[in-house]
């Protein structure tokens, strides 16, 4: 390892830590829009498990990282300062409700979302706790991260249920929404980064950025739109809408992997005066 | 009060590393492991190119971000301003490695030597209780606390003194109460002007560079 000025890529945080971020934030993610948007009638037991397995898978890679996992009970003693403590409440009370309400226990439904978005909450308020990192402690990817959650959801719900989406149009229009609203939170925190971020951290995330609006934003869009508009029904259309959600749940899993394991640069070391010896340059 | 602090004067600092070798050797770390290092910094471009030694480590800071995160309170700060860890708290999730702007923490996942296996006096210090957790500079807290046991002062007695300022041969780094008026700190930073590292984060480190004397009034 090196140490100097130039800012370098923090090896703490590994795939593991980006696989909690990524399967915990699409996995709150999609109980949150289970609990608006199951078809009605429909059972949404399927996509609450589903969600809560996949931010069980989060959180079992971080336990894999952690050096004493036979100490991670731990994890719950600092609520008052801690996000990581608070991210591990928010999953002990998401797991027990969204079992309820997969159970069909009456009130249930409503507030695993509302847990749901509150552990989408924690995580990303975690990430942005991490004051040692530029690209992370930019108060902006708080709402990335939430707007991530919420897209990659709304995505797996296509992808899962794709012919009961392709149906109706106001799910759609919600998820063409979810998406925009990503984008734009990603517009804004990029916006911010210039001259904060060091510039390999930036090229990392701009990557990221293309494929999240390009990839994740207007090719699924334009899909979306073009079957609207061409009124096509029947297999194509259920797999135009599964693509669209597999577009959109990509782009945003590989941004989150990029945040973490490509654009964790540290702000290295900085002198704001040099050592005067002898005459002052 | 008392607010321990350490204070590197970069006018003297000759990039030697023995407050380095001294750091390890006290404190045992293992190979990777640099509680206290010093960085060989080259700035500016050619012509106009400036070198300095900076002395480096935990900036035992007045808010640290390292507890903040913190999910175990295994990271802690005692009202003379060091920041401690308790290892038996600690799970090792490395949060507070990455909220850390000084990239002063480590964790070591498994028992390393210098030279394979332990060497005698490796095994003799080998302390289990450091691997797979967050370690970092103590500022020598036992040293101080049986220093103090002893009616001894830190920062004037060597014995109650971190090991790496003892080792300087340049007496480029201090150690003292800050809050301590006529204390070797207190001088230094009323003699000369001074910064702190990554000031604009707020995190308040108790770890001052010197770079010039005081400008004539």
């Amino acid at each position: 390892m090196t140490y100097g000025p130039d800012p370098w890529q923090q090896t703490q945080w590994d795939w593991r830590a980006a696989l909690n971020v990524a399967c915990g934030g699409a996995g709150s993610g999609l109980i949150v829009n289970a609990t608006w948007a199951a078809a009605p009638g429909a059972d949404p037991a399927s996509l609450l498990l589903i969600g809560l397995a996949l931010v069980g898978v989060g959180l079992g890679c971080v336990w894999l990282e952690i050096g004493r996992p036979w100490r991670a009970l731990n994890v719950f003693i600092n609520p008052r300062t801690s996000w990581m403590t608070r991210e591990a409440y928010a999953a002990a009370l998401l797991t027990a409700l969204t079992l309820a309400a997969a159970a069909g226990r009456h009130g249930a439904l409503g507030l695993a979302g509302a847990v749901a978005l509150l552990f989408a909450y924690c995580q990303a308020r975690m990430v942005n706790s991490a004051r040692g990192i530029p690209a992370w402690r930019q108060p902006m990817l708080v709402p990335v991260l939430l707007g991530t959650a919420l897209a990659e959801g709304a995505a797996l719900l296509l992808i899962i249920r794709p012919t009961d989406a392709a149906g109706r149009p106001l799910l759609m229009t919600a998820f063409g929404v979810l998406v925009v609203l990503r984008a734009i939170a990603w517009w804004f925190y990029r916006s911010r980064l210039e001259r904060v971020v060091a510039p390999p951290a930036l090229r990392a995330l701009d990557a990221a950025g293309r494929v999240l609006v390009l990839i994740g934003t207007t090719l699924p869009l334009l899909l979306l739109i073009g079957l609207a508009a061409s009124g096509a029904a029947g297999a194509g259309a259920v797999l135009t809408v599964a693509l669209a959600g597999v577009l959109v749940l990509a782009s945003g899993l590989w941004f989150k992997y990029s945040l973490i394991t490509r654009a964790g640069y540290n702000q290295g070391f900085a002198l704001v005066h040099m050592p005067v010896r002898g005459t002052a340059r | 009060m008392t607010r321990w602090a350490m204070v590197a004067d970069l006018r003297r600092c000759i990039g030697c590393q023995t407050c380095t070798a001294a750091c390890k050797q006290a404190n045992a770390t293992p190979p990777g492991v640099q509680w206290r290092r010093v960085l060989d910094l080259e700035l500016g471009e050619y012509p106009d190119v400036q070198r300095a030694f900076v002395p480096v480590g935990c900036q035992h800071c007045d808010d640290p971000p390292c507890m903040e995160v913190c999910p175990t309170r295994a990271t802690g700060r005692r009202a003379d301003g060091i920041v401690t860890i308790d290892y038996d708290l600690c799970i090792g999730c490395a949060y507070c490695a990455v909220a850390c702007p000084y990239q002063a923490r480590y964790k070591t996942q498994r028992a390393g030597f210098a030279f394979g296996d332990a060497t005698v006096s490796e095994a003799l210090r080998h302390d289990e209780a450091r691997l797979a957790v967050a370690t970092k500079c103590t500022f020598c807290v036992d040293r101080i606390d049986d220093g103090l046991a002893q009616g001894l002062v830190p920062g004037i007695d060597p014995s109650a003194t971190p090991a790496c300022v003892n080792a300087c041969i340049s007496k480029a780094l201090s150690f003292g109460d800050l809050d301590d008026a006529n204390g070797p700190v207190r001088r230094l930073l009323d003699e000369n002007q001074h910064f702190r590292m990554h000031e604009e984060l707020g995190t308040g480190p108790g770890f001052y560079y010197l770079w010039d004397k005081e400008a004539a009034p």
